[in-house]
């Protein structure tokens, strides 16, 4: 048990491979590009961003915000499981981590439906422009953090990776990460703040 | 040289650099027809000579890359081409059918040639770097699909590695997006959206793998790093180039009748796209400052050093200047453009082609890894004497952009297009001053392939063991 915590004691940092931590600032710079285009534009359109963002729906975003914050709980836990060797339990929460994700899209496609089902579209208006765009490369996110998890889940479930070895779980899990850091972001600033 | 089979890629280098003669010739008179408009009227007027020199540009590209390939995939695969004699008889069917289309164009007014090609029958034509006749982009296709079917089961067939596979990816990604050369809708905007899936999609998607994985491999021979360190590199950055490219379509959509979105979906992706190009910087410089050995093919690791640089500022950079939609608002079309093309296709594609010849020629010439001091020396002053022009030739044509954008578009009495040109014919005449200097940088390479070929080459000893 020492050794495993001196193992893990002298990890490097970041966590993972250092190649997914430059994939991660890029997409965030993306992510942050488009956030303070939402900005500036807002502040042209006040009036609009406010009325249409009022027709938003509020409940099922919290249930997402909850959803992957979860699902992020559920990924730190697997972190720590295979850094103490335990493929089993780490497998366990990665599919728990994948079940939240999952979730996740029923409840988004949920909204994109009844969005389509009004007619609404990337032309309808600038502040719905925003809004799809956005969380639609969100939702594209979540789909490869889900597959990512997956794979990752089914590595684990092998027992390929150890508590000396498990670089690619630390990278799987800083990318998840990301994808729920973004819309802690996209959250408040599109559904929420007016 | 491993593999026997690798030798045919000469014959595609030397096709290449003789294209690439004719592509510069045809610049040079291009760029004096911009200030003596009648020059060589009426046997090659402007348009002819434009299209020329841009089909040149493209055709010898892509005998670039298949000579690069055919000598990369044996080495990587660690196996002879799976039919080196398709791959000779495809090189004359490419040549042959590249000649007589240039000489179409050349010889036979523009619609006659349409007319004698039967584009009727599926009409192609007539469409800025797609001006081939139908018959002639029936055999492209016909090259790339046999092409691609010699790499592909040889890759198959043999050791993958990632070089290999990204390789491969690009160059069925340049296959498949040709194919959009044939959609022709009557409808000017989506003309216009799918036309850029043929050029947009390989100069700023799959030509960027291509580039990346030809880097990488001479990057692995010449420096002698970890290939586990490069092949991370290279998923990196073309990860980068894919989410940034693919949207980053968006930015030639601003004003042709598409919807409002890709203004924005257009400049956010497409201002991402030199981090790609700046990663390939950091890599090539990263990977020689640790090489394991110094290699005697100094020429080689010039050029690839100086492929990362100029393809970051001529396609990154330059790319960027205006790319964002409020700037292209006023920019489009004028020469920024020009200059930022001329810039990104020499610094990015010319420049790695010319990369892997300086690697490759001196084993199918014979050698063991590296060709004479002399011939080295002089390939290096090629290099310089390109480069710099070509730098200046960019700065000329930026110079004239901004004062057309300006002039044309933004002054508050706005000038007639005719009017400005001439207003700018100074940036033009030092553009030819730079051309003329480049087409001389070009014969000082051709050179370099024939002096000091009877001495010994160079041979440096290993920094470490």
């Amino acid at each position: 048990m020492s050794d495993k915590l001196v193992a893990a004691q002298v990890r490097h940092y970041p966590p993972g491979d250092l190649a997914v931590w430059i994939l991660i600032m890029a997409e965030l710079l993306v992510f942050a590009l488009f956030f303070a285009a939402y900005g500036f534009t807002r502040m042209g359109h006040v009036a609009l961003f406010n009325q249409y963002q009022a027709t938003l729906d509020r409940t099922a975003a919290v249930a997402n915000t909850l959803a992957l914050i979860t699902a992020s709980y559920f990924v730190v836990r697997a972190v720590a499981a295979i850094r103490e060797g335990n493929s089993r339990h780490s497998a366990r929460w990665l599919w728990a981590g994948v079940g939240m994700g999952v979730l996740f899209l029923f409840i988004k496609g949920g909204e994109y439906a009844e969005h389509l089902s009004h007619g609404i579209n990337l032309s309808t208006n600038t502040f719905y422009m925003f809004y799809l765009s956005l969380t639609f490369f969100h939702f594209m996110h979540v789909i490869v953090g889900v597959i990512v998890l997956v794979i990752l889940a089914v590595k684990v479930g092998q027992g390929r990776y150890s508590a000396a070895e498990h670089a690619d779980v630390e990278s799987g899990a800083s990318y998840w990460h990301m994808v729920d850091l973004v819309w802690l972001i996209l959250f408040p600033l599109v559904y929420v703040m007016h | 040289m491993q593999y026997k089979s690798q030798a045919v890629a000469k014959l595609y280098f030397i096709a290449a650099i003789g294209l690439f003669v004719g592509q510069i010739l045809f610049g040079v008179i291009l760029g004096l027809q911009y200030v003596i408009g009648d020059f060589l009227f009426p046997e090659i007027p402007f348009n002819v000579a434009r299209m020329v020199h841009t089909n040149l540009l493209i055709v010898w590209l892509l005998f670039g890359f298949m000579g690069a390939a055919y000598y990369l995939v044996p080495e990587e695969a660690e196996r002879e081409l799976v039919s080196p004699g398709l791959a000779v008889l495809m090189f004359w069917v490419f040549l042959i059918a590249g000649a007589l289309t240039i000489l179409g164009y050349l010889l036979v007014p523009y619609s006659g040639l349409a007319q004698m090609t039967g584009n009727d029958l599926l009409p192609t034509m007539g469409r800025e770097f797609l001006e081939q006749p139908t018959i002639t982009k029936i055999g492209i296709v016909v090259v790339a699909l046999a092409f691609l079917y010699n790499i592909g089961m040889t890759i198959l067939s043999g050791r993958k590695t990632v070089v290999n596979l990204v390789l491969l990816i690009g160059l069925v990604g340049l296959a498949v997006f040709f194919l959009f050369s044939f959609y022709n809708p009557d409808n000017l905007v989506k003309d216009k959206y799918y036309w850029w899936w043929v050029v947009h999609l390989w100069v700023e998607g799959v030509w960027e793998l291509i580039l990346g994985s030809i880097l990488a491999f001479v990057l692995i021979k010449t420096t002698g790093v970890d290939r586990e360190v490069i092949e991370k590199w290279l998923y990196v950055i073309i990860a980068m180039t894919l989410i940034t490219g693919i949207i980053g379509t968006g930015h030639h959509y601003y004003w042709i009748g598409t919807p409002d979105y890709w203004q924005w979906w257009g400049s956010v992706f497409s201002a991402m796209e030199p981090i790609p190009f700046f990663m390939m910087t950091v890599f090539a410089f990263n990977m020689v400052n640790r090489r394991r050995r110094n290699h005697p093919n100094k020429a080689a690791v010039l050029w690839a050093l100086g492929t990362a640089v100029m393809a970051f500022l001529g396609a990154g950079v330059w790319g960027f200047l205006h790319t964002l939609a409020p700037v292209n608002y006023y920019t489009h079309g004028t020469q920024i453009t020009a200059a930022h093309g001329h810039m990104a296709f020499y610094g990015a594609y010319v420049m790695i082609v010319l990369t892997m010849i300086s690697y490759a020629m001196p084993m199918l010439r014979g050698r063991k890894a590296a060709s004479s001091n002399r011939s080295q020396v002089l390939e290096m002053w090629s290099f310089w004497l390109m480069t710099v022009s070509m730098v200046f030739i960019t700065l000329f044509l930026t110079g004239a952009g901004i004062l057309q954008t300006y002039l044309q578009r933004y002054s508050d009495t706005p000038l007639p297009f005719m009017v400005v040109q001439e207003k700018i014919e100074l940036f033009y005449w030092m553009r030819e001053v730079a051309g003329v200097v480049f087409l001389i940088g070009l014969l000082v390479y051709i050179a370099s392939f024939f002096v000091g070929t009877k001495e010994p080459e160079v041979v440096l000893e290993q920094t470490d063991a």
